[in-house]
């Protein structure tokens, strides 16, 4: 109870908040985090850490936000006009939304993986190795063992061992999804964010990466939004509730779940709306 | 039977026969023309055709190797030219300049010069380049192709680079890539088939076009591949010997007709099958 009033209070009056998971530091910091699509005032003062090597989760209905804020952390955002932030974000001490920031290197730390799977059209092999290739210069040798230790990564190998050079295109959903997992572990990043990536998938499929999910957060920073709060409640140490553009409640997953302060998160995760 | 879906039935059978009506009307004109081109084509199809120069008036032998040569250079040179444009034009309309005031404006005056009349661009050419350098030229016939091509290519290519998803462009940005590098190896790898089938669907268009060339490239008896002379294409070479009284040009004419229709053919059915390609896999 306490760590999780003491968030909202964090929330309220805008000094750093805590990182839920106190033995873990915060990879991502926000302060007074506000968005704006056009007129559309669509954040508001999101204020949270991001626990590094930890899994957190944000849910909420849909159009609260919680996508909004995913694609601030990479900067997505910046690719259509009309669309504006305000207040910081620091990924360790650095503010990416200073606008000298160069976007290129910031996605090459902070990975993404979207709802619907996005192979390139190109093969197996090559939508690992195209990402790697931006920033390395590799043998051939030295590229194929990245290429399967990515999609080891991806727990995608076995699957896909025999026929690396056949279209991304030509796998199935889920397989689709992993290899977009996989391409995005290659390039080495620090921080990987979710968005909503089992939505598209069947339940084995969904299985499958939410494994991939849990062994991933030793190496990596997750976010991850999910509409599915039983997901949530299974990957994430950490739970963010959304609501209309602010955030209403963020702690332990196990406590928002079990014991909100909120009685919108209350009624949320009772099914009552969303 | 409920009289409300009786009547709809009725409708639908009318409507239906009307659609039907209307298909067969248009395919029984192509029909007999193609009937006809090939009917009076084959008769004059040797290999003369392709070896021997147009003969003079009066004479019973002679082929359309200088036009079809003419027309082949003329072709390539246009599209050559004229593909790259409208292959970045469209690019910028469809990639970098998506949210640009400038765009809708560019978008329209390409849409207007799609539909210009061919003989509108052969007057321009006319007084921009014929004019100038003092004669009639292969370049000038070139140029007034490339104008034609322009606009179709800025088409195509805008609208196959818009239908690659953004999901798509997003992956590829999420991943750390310049925008640049979105568009070449991501934008353009995705909307190949397209981007290529506009190319040869522009190809096709020029391959015939009679009017952009009357007073650029005007025409030739003789074999040339000089660009700064007149040159021998093959659809002027048909309007002026389908208007001739003599039997042996006009049986050339004929034979020309049919070589174009044929190439033209070629064309769209490779560009079938590049397009069908993609939605195969």
């Amino acid at each position: 109870m306490t760590d999780v009033s003491a968030a909202a209070a964090a929330a309220r009056s805008a000094v750093p908040p805590p990182v839920p998971d106190t033995d873990r530091p915060a990879k991502i910091v926000t302060r007074n985090l506000n968005f704006y699509y056009g007129q559309h005032h669509a954040l508001k003062d999101i204020n949270l850490s991001i626990a590094a090597n930890r899994v957190t989760a944000f849910i909420g209905p849909s159009g609260c936000g919680k996508s909004t804020l995913l694609r601030i952390f990479n900067r997505m955002y910046d690719l259509y006009p009309g669309q504006r932030v305000e207040g910081q974000v620091l990924l360790d001490d650095t503010n990416i939304l200073d606008p000298r920031l160069d976007l290129n290197l910031l996605r090459a730390r902070v990975g993404m993986v979207f709802q619907k799977p996005t192979p390139f059209p190109m093969t197996i092999y090559e939508n690992i190795a195209f990402g790697i290739r931006l920033y390395e210069k590799l043998s051939k040798s030295e590229m194929d063992g990245r290429v399967e230790k990515a999609l080891r990564g991806g727990a995608l190998w076995n699957e896909v061992k025999d026929k690396l050079n056949a279209s991304g295109l030509s796998l199935s959903g889920g397989q689709q999804q992993r290899l977009c997992i996989a391409r995005t572990v290659a390039v080495r990043p620090e921080v990987i964010l979710f968005d909503e990536p089992c939505s598209a998938l069947d339940p084995i499929s969904t299985a499958r990466v939410e494994e991939l999910i849990d062994e991933l957060k030793d190496q990596y920073t997750i976010a991850i939004v999910t509409h599915n709060m039983q997901q949530a409640a299974r990957v994430s140490d950490s739970t963010a509730f959304m609501y209309l553009g602010e955030m209403v409640e963020f702690g332990p997953t196990n406590k928002l779940f079990t014991s909100p302060a909120d009685r919108r998160t209350q009624d949320y995760i009772t099914g009552r709306f969303g | 039977m409920n009289p409300i879906y009786a009547a709809r039935r009725g409708r639908d059978i009318v409507v239906r026969a009307l659609c039907f009506a209307a298909a067969a009307f248009g395919v029984t004109w192509l029909a007999l023309i193609l009937f006809t081109l090939f009917y009076n084509g084959l008769a004059g199809m040797s290999w003369q055709l392709f070896t021997q120069n147009t003969p003079p008036p009066g004479a019973s032998e002679g082929g359309l190797v200088n036009a079809i040569v003419g027309s082949v250079i003329m072709t390539v040179i246009g599209v050559g030219v004229g593909a790259p444009i409208g292959l970045f034009a469209g690019t910028y309309l469809a990639e970098y300049g998506r949210h640009d005031r400038l765009s809708p404006v560019i978008r329209f005056i390409n849409d207007i010069l799609l539909s210009a009349p061919s003989i509108i661009i052969g007057l321009f050419i006319y007084g921009a380049v014929v004019v100038p350098m003092r004669g009639f030229s292969a370049l000038a016939g070139s140029l007034a192709l490339a104008v034609i091509v322009i606009p179709v290519v800025v088409r195509t290519t805008e609208d196959m680079l818009m239908l690659v998803p953004n999901s798509l462009r997003e992956a590829a940005s999420a991943l750390g890539l310049p925008r640049s590098l979105v568009i070449k190896r991501i934008a353009y790898r995705a909307a190949r088939a397209g981007l290529i089938t506009g190319v040869l669907l522009a190809t096709a268009r020029v391959a015939g076009e009679t009017a952009p060339l009357l007073f650029t490239a005007l025409s030739n008896q003789f074999f040339s591949v000089d660009l700064t002379n007149t040159i021998a294409n093959l659809p002027v070479t048909i309007n002026n010997f389908v208007q001739s009284p003599y039997v042996y040009w006009k049986q050339l004419a004929w034979s020309g007709a049919l070589l174009i229709t044929l190439a033209v053919l070629a064309l769209n059915i490779g560009a079938r099958l590049i397009g069908s390609e993609r939605t195969a896999k």
